[in-house]
């Protein structure tokens, strides 16, 4: 059966339009409701000072979560369908640690990591290693392995939502010096240990040995094979740290927002929308996917018009159409 | 040859005694048994029907048909409950509502194949669960109760035989129709963009539009499925489209195989017969279904059909080559 085909020059064009048109209006928005009440202390400029710190705090977090994700597909196009789990798993584990076996809460988050990461490694091994290729297998694999460990950590965890007590030197809240406000630390701390990462990754793949076989297997992993790289070692080494990258959202969400059964999915949805948004396999596009995801979760909780806040869902919703839209890859996405 | 010939007659012969037991169900179990179970393998293969029509014919495995089921129960329960429509307009309302949000999903997700359209699809179903759970319009947590069937359906809870006979009709069509539609252009085509969508483009078809179009049919099976869900259960809450809810339904298409469409039913009649008996011995029902999944993945990628056939080939003596199926690493595909 034949379809109609809608002209090439519609079909580019209406994307672009769409998307800068949508752009620009919630900017206008957003900038008519922070700043439309003047610059004083009366206005609504501290709400919006605090809201973005929150959306900023938040994208942090999306993006050490979702730069574990991005990494691994990047490199072995394996969808890590159980990356939630292991953020979930991750929380747990330091969460129990603290509470009741008495860890301080850097050992216990040093261990979490390193367990999220042998979680990972051992999933890789026994289950991915070998059907290499068989992208939707393997999705599906890492499926199976989500929906045992989500009813395993109810049985070990329990289904009451826990929360890990920070660290005595960043459990209180800082001055932030601008209309008097205070900034609880842990999340500046999150913010600041995400800007770390970021850099800490791009220049480990930028300027090391590892980096390269890491890059070279992303371009064409047969041929990085061929020339004599071991690329099941390297395969394996970066399962362990996009895992361990996992599990170390968990102990800084667990820290900052809650633990709870069902929260393996609320952000394996957010490392999907904010890899779908980047790009897949783009460290960039992670960070970029992180902020506008961060930003727009929190800024419209509070500038939706009243009575419409329980939409706030849908607009994340929007967003991902609006960029698939205009860039049907993502934003650093390469030809699918 | 004879043996051919045999086997093709047995595996006839079973197909007709499944379908002869499905139809004395109600006569010759418990009612608890024809509700329980009967009712839900029926609604639930229908659902995951419609996984199995779209992987097995569009090449798409959707994780967003649970949420398209949910649509069409939630505009049916608003609907009947809230503006006391006639039961059935209500449905004819609904199972709209649902296919056009299918025409939408699957527009926006129709450029991306593979994984890529695994985790949009997934993106939709997660979206979709929490925007039930938290718009009040549809009753937010609680979802929408006392949702009542037509009369001609009986009542549900009591007497479950006529809603059993109901979903049964529907069932046997989505089946015929699907088998009818293989064999159109329409279907023809969309086999085409599954097997070569580069080729398909070349040749001036419209891949988008034909996935689109596939989608939406993708979503009227599965809306008629929430419509019979809610029906036979009175109600609908988030709680029936929530995350867990859309990977059991996949589990349930993979465990049947996601290429033959009858597996559907086959991988529900599994997974409701363990929800029912299994719970009664351990608690960790979900692990059990995890386990089997994985398992099914690791060593029978095409589910518990995709053994039979393995089995039937090996006994038939043929050899031909294997149809398209998960174990195909992409790159050998493309």
């Amino acid at each position: 059966m034949r379809l109609p085909v809608v002209p090439a020059h519609v079909r580019r064009l209406a994307g672009p339009v769409v998307g800068f048109g949508v752009l620009a209006f919630v900017l206008a928005w957003v900038a008519y409701k922070a700043f439309g009440g003047g610059f004083g202390s009366q206005g609504s400029l501290p709400t919006f000072l605090i809201v973005l710190l929150n959306g900023l705090s938040l994208a942090g977090l999306y993006f050490i979560i979702a730069s574990g994700f991005t990494l691994i597909f990047g490199l072995m196009r394996v969808v890590n369908m159980a990356h939630g789990s292991l953020y979930l798993l991750g929380g747990y584990i330091a969460w129990s640690l603290t509470a009741h076996h008495g860890f301080g809460f850097w050992p216990a988050l040093v261990t979490a990591t390193l367990v999220g990461g042998c979680v990972g490694l051992l999933m890789h091994q026994l289950l991915l290693r070998w059907n290499l290729g068989q992208d939707l297998r393997q999705a599906l694999i890492t499926i199976a392995v989500s929906i045992i460990l989500a009813d395993q950590m109810l049985v070990h965890f329990g289904g009451i939502a826990e929360t890990i007590s920070p660290p005595g030197g960043l459990a209180q809240s800082v001055q932030l010096h601008v209309y008097g406000l205070q900034y609880p630390a842990f999340r500046l701390f999150v913010l600041g240990a995400a800007v770390v990462l970021a850099i800490a990754l791009w220049a480990g793949i930028r300027h090391t040995e590892f980096g390269v076989l890491v890059r070279a297997g992303v371009d064409d992993r047969w041929m990085s094979s061929a020339v004599g790289t071991n690329v099941q070692l390297v395969f394996g080494v970066t399962f362990f740290i996009g895992s361990a990258l996992a599990a170390l959202g968990g102990v800084f969400g667990g820290t900052m927002l809650s633990l709870a059964p069902g929260q393996d999915s609320t952000f394996l949805l957010s490392s999907l929308v904010v890899v779908i948004i980047g790009g897949l396999g783009s460290l960039v596009g992670a960070a970029l996917g992180s902020l506008l995801l961060g930003l727009v979760e929190q800024l419209s909780t509070i500038y939706l018009p009243s009575g419409y806040t329980n939409y706030s869902i849908v607009l994340t919703f929007a967003l991902l159409i609006v960029v698939l839209a205009v860039r049907p890859a993502g934003f650093f996405g390469g030809v699918r | 040859m004879r043996g051919r010939r045999a086997w093709v007659a047995l595996e006839r012969t079973l197909a007709g005694g499944v379908l002869v037991v499905a139809v004395l169900c109600p006569l010759i179990f418990s009612t608890y048994f024809t509700s329980a179970v009967g009712l839900v393998v029926l609604w639930m293969g229908l659902v995951a029907a419609s996984v199995t029509f779209l992987a097995g014919y569009g090449g798409m495995v959707s994780l967003a048909q649970t949420a398209l089921f949910g649509v069409a129960g939630f505009v049916l329960a608003k609907l009947s409950v809230e503006q006391s429509w006639n039961a059935w307009l209500a449905a004819l309302a609904a199972v709209g509502v649902a296919v056009g949000v299918g025409l939408f999903f699957g527009a926006i997700a129709s450029s991306s194949e593979g994984i890529y359209f695994l985790m949009i699809t997934l993106a939709f179903a997660v979206l979709t669960y929490y925007y039930f759970a938290g718009v009040p319009t549809f009753g937010a947590h609680e979802g929408i109760n006392g949702v009542k069937p037509p009369h001609l359906l009986g009542d549900p809870v009591l007497h479950p035989t006529r809603i059993y006979y109901g979903s049964l009709v529907c069932c046997v069509l989505v089946y015929l129709a699907v088998r009818y539609v293989r064999g159109t252009a329409f279907g023809l085509t969309l086999q085409g963009v599954r097997d070569d969508p580069v080729r398909m483009r070349a040749l001036g078809y419209n891949v988008r539009a034909h996935r689109t179009l596939g989608f939406a049919a993708g979503a009227l099976i599965a809306a008629m499925a929430g419509i019979l869900s809610t029906w036979s259960n009175t109600r609908i809450s988030p709680g029936s489209i929530d995350l867990t809810r859309t990977i059991d339904v996949l589990a349930v298409a993979v465990i049947g195989g996601l290429y033959r469409l009858e597996g559907a039913w086959v991988g529900a009649f599994v997974f409701v017969m363990l929800d029912t008996y299994a719970r009664g011995i351990s608690d960790r029902f979900e692990t059990y279904i995890g386990l089997i999944f994985l398992t099914i993945m690791v060593v029978s990628p095409d589910g518990v059909m995709g053994l039979w056939r393995t089995v039937s080939r090996r006994i038939r003596g043929l050899r031909a080559a294997a149809p398209e199926s998960l174990a195909t690493p992409t790159e050998e595909r493309a």
